[in-house]
């Protein structure tokens, strides 16, 4: 592309990057303040006397957290939800949405009419809760996983990049004497790498932050996602004994600061671990299903 | 009068297209395997809270079912509109989808006409990696960051309103600090990630656009105004009509999370509010009435909105 370069083009793209520097450094500053400030001394906490990196680094925030099981056991629970939830959305999802995806199924308007409908109008929060109690899923994992188990829209682009794939390839492989099963885990699935991944991680994230379903269904605190947790310690400031665990009477407890910034970084920094792997596929036009049929 | 012979005919026919019907279902036996779990999901998580909503009609019991309950009509609407707390609940919501579709959804699109004029890819691409993050994060995240930054404590938001000698603000247990700081977050985790769709819309235009527009004297903001912004024009009109269909969803994971006594006056909207009169009161038919209300409208704006865009010449949603 040929580049004008009059003064005015220039100009522009001069504020034009200063901007964005502004807009991208605004964005990511909170996330490195936090994990920053959950390393510093007391000395420094107290004397403010860095903003954003300190020069002094302990981990006391850190022993001090894992001093009991609370935000261990929180973690454990969250990593076995995520795991277990992510491989179960995605069986649902990808048999859906790869029958959803062939053309020569009856009924397969009526089935992503009711699927799209769904975006448009749910019961609503009271009533999926009764049909979750009927269910006898109330304080169990489970309920974190199966009221939400298929998300439309992960169905619905998964089944846009089925479509897409040249559809010479199935016949070839029905030629062969390939059934369906065959069909969709020897020839689709290896060639839909990319939208895989990508709802995989969009599930995987989904499930960590799981927040809600949560709070609707789990009363036993033990139970309770790093989420939940978070929640207690930083928004609601009732301290490190969220359920009540006792903490040893000779540790003293660092700034309550550090302490709340120690577990926001404990619970952010497996997202940020995924995320290099995520924005290799987002980008890359795997999300871009519309709702068109 | 149809000779016997006709009728005789249509009825092999029908009977013909029955068979083959019969015949590809039976063919594909497996992929209606396939679809059931998925649609078994559906059914009892989507469809059966649906057919739930009819304990807003009832004096509903939990031991008596929703068969046993005894029905009582609109009962619970009639309740709900002569509640002033209510009304209360319907301006908050209000209010704050304005404050979203005012302040939040032309950010985006701005955003995407910035990323576009940049031509150093690696710039680009540091920018667009660095914005998509917060989305990722939950809004328990989202909002714990907010409250240790902006705490009266510590936080080093007011920290620096100290340090320049104004008076700190207690931002987290104030009414008029509520929607301003709902907002920033909402910018903050969704601004970044918004732009994709518009991005993947602009990448569509025809390079020789530009070239001819440049030909003819136009400058960068004209060339936005006449080549980009019309490329994405339809894209802004879908999200649009989805926005306004999601009027009334405003997210019960992030007002909640920002909800206190001090602010409930301007906080507590339709989600909150069915969420702690329904579950933690246990009333559960009046906020299903709440929470029909609230899905019927968004119901009704989506259809309407997407009629207006067709009118208007641009394609739906659906």
């Amino acid at each position: 592309m040929v580049q004008d370069k009059t003064w005015g083009s220039r100009l522009f793209d001069i504020f034009n990057y200063i901007l964005l520097t502004v807009v991208a450094l605004v964005t990511i500053l909170p996330f490195i303040h936090v994990i920053a400030g959950s390393f510093a001394t007391v000395k420094e906490v107290t004397q403010k006397s860095f903003l954003l990196i300190p020069t002094e680094f302990t981990l006391d925030a850190y022993r001090y957290i894992f001093s009991t099981d609370t935000i261990l056991r929180s973690l454990f629970v969250s990593i076995g939800i995520t795991i277990i939830g992510t491989l179960f959305s995605m069986f649902l999802t990808t048999m859906m949405a790869y029958g959803l995806s062939r053309r020569d199924l009856d009924g397969r308007r009526v089935i992503m009419f009711m699927v799209v409908f769904t975006m448009l109008f749910n019961g609503g929060m009271i009533p999926t809760f009764l049909v979750v109690k009927a269910m006898g899923l109330i304080d169990s994992y489970m309920a974190l996983i199966l009221p939400t188990a298929i998300n439309a829209f992960n169905l619905i682009i998964m089944r846009n990049f089925f479509q897409n794939l040249p559809a010479g390839l199935e016949e070839a492989a029905k030629i062969d004497g390939c059934n369906d099963i065959g069909i969709l885990f020897r020839i689709v699935l290896p060639l839909s790498k990319p939208v895989l991944a990508t709802i995989s991680l969009f599930y995987a994230v989904t499930y960590w932050n799981t927040y809600m379903n949560a709070i609707l269904y789990l009363n036993d605190p033990t139970k309770w996602p790093i989420q939940v947790v978070l929640r207690q310690i930083v928004i609601l400031a009732s301290g490190m004994s969220v359920d009540g665990a006792a903490f040893d009477p000779d540790f003293v407890a660092p700034p309550e600061q550090t302490v709340k910034m120690a577990v926001i970084v404990v619970a952010t920094v497996p997202v940020l671990l995924v995320y290099p792997f995520l924005q290799k596929y987002f980008a890359k036009g795997a999300l871009l299903g519309s709702i068109k049929d | 009068m149809k000779s016997q012979t006709a009728i005789d005919q249509q009825t092999v026919i029908k009977r013909k297209m029955r068979s083959e019907l019969w015949k590809r279902i039976d063919r594909n036996k497996l992929l209606y395997l396939m679809i059931l779990p998925g649609l078994i999901y559906f059914l009892i998580f989507k469809y059966a809270p649906m057919w739930g909503l009819v304990i807003a009609f009832q004096d509903y019991q939990p031991y008596l079912g929703v068969m046993g309950s005894e029905w009582v009509g609109l009962e619970h609407f009639r309740t709900l509109f002569s509640d002033p707390w209510f009304w209360t609940i319907f301006k908050n919501t209000l209010l704050l989808f304005l404050f979203n579709l005012l302040f939040f959804f032309p950010i985006p699109i701005i955003l995407a006409l910035m990323l576009n004029e940049v031509r150093l890819q690696f710039f680009k691409r540091t920018v667009q990696t660095m914005v998509y993050i917060p989305h990722f994060m939950s809004w328990v995240i989202i909002v714990s960051i907010s409250f240790v930054m902006l705490t009266k404590d510590g936080g080093i938001i007011n920290d620096l309103i100290a340090m320049l000698g104004f008076e700190k603000i207690n931002f987290l247990l104030s009414s008029e600090w509520f929607r301003p700081m709902y907002i920033l977050q909402v910018i903050w985790r969704e601004a970044g990630w918004g732009t994709i769709i518009y991005l993947a819309a602009i990448a569509a235009v025809d390079p020789q656009l530009y070239e001819a527009a440049r030909m003819d004297g136009a400058g960068r903001f004209r060339q936005i105004w006449h080549i980009t912004l019309p490329a994405i024009r339809s894209v802004i009109v879908i999200l649009l009509i989805l926005k306004i269909g999601d009027i009334l969803e405003l997210g019960f994971e992030h007002v909640y999370l920002l909800l206190n006594p001090m602010n409930r006056d301007v906080a507590e909207i339709f989600d909150t509010f069915v969420y702690t009169t329904g579950l933690q009161q246990g009333n559960y038919s009046y906020s299903a009435a709440v929470g029909f209300f609230k899905s019927i409208i968004g119901l009704i704006l989506v259809v309407l909105a997407n009629r207006l865009a067709k009118k208007f010449g641009e394609e739906g949603v659906y």
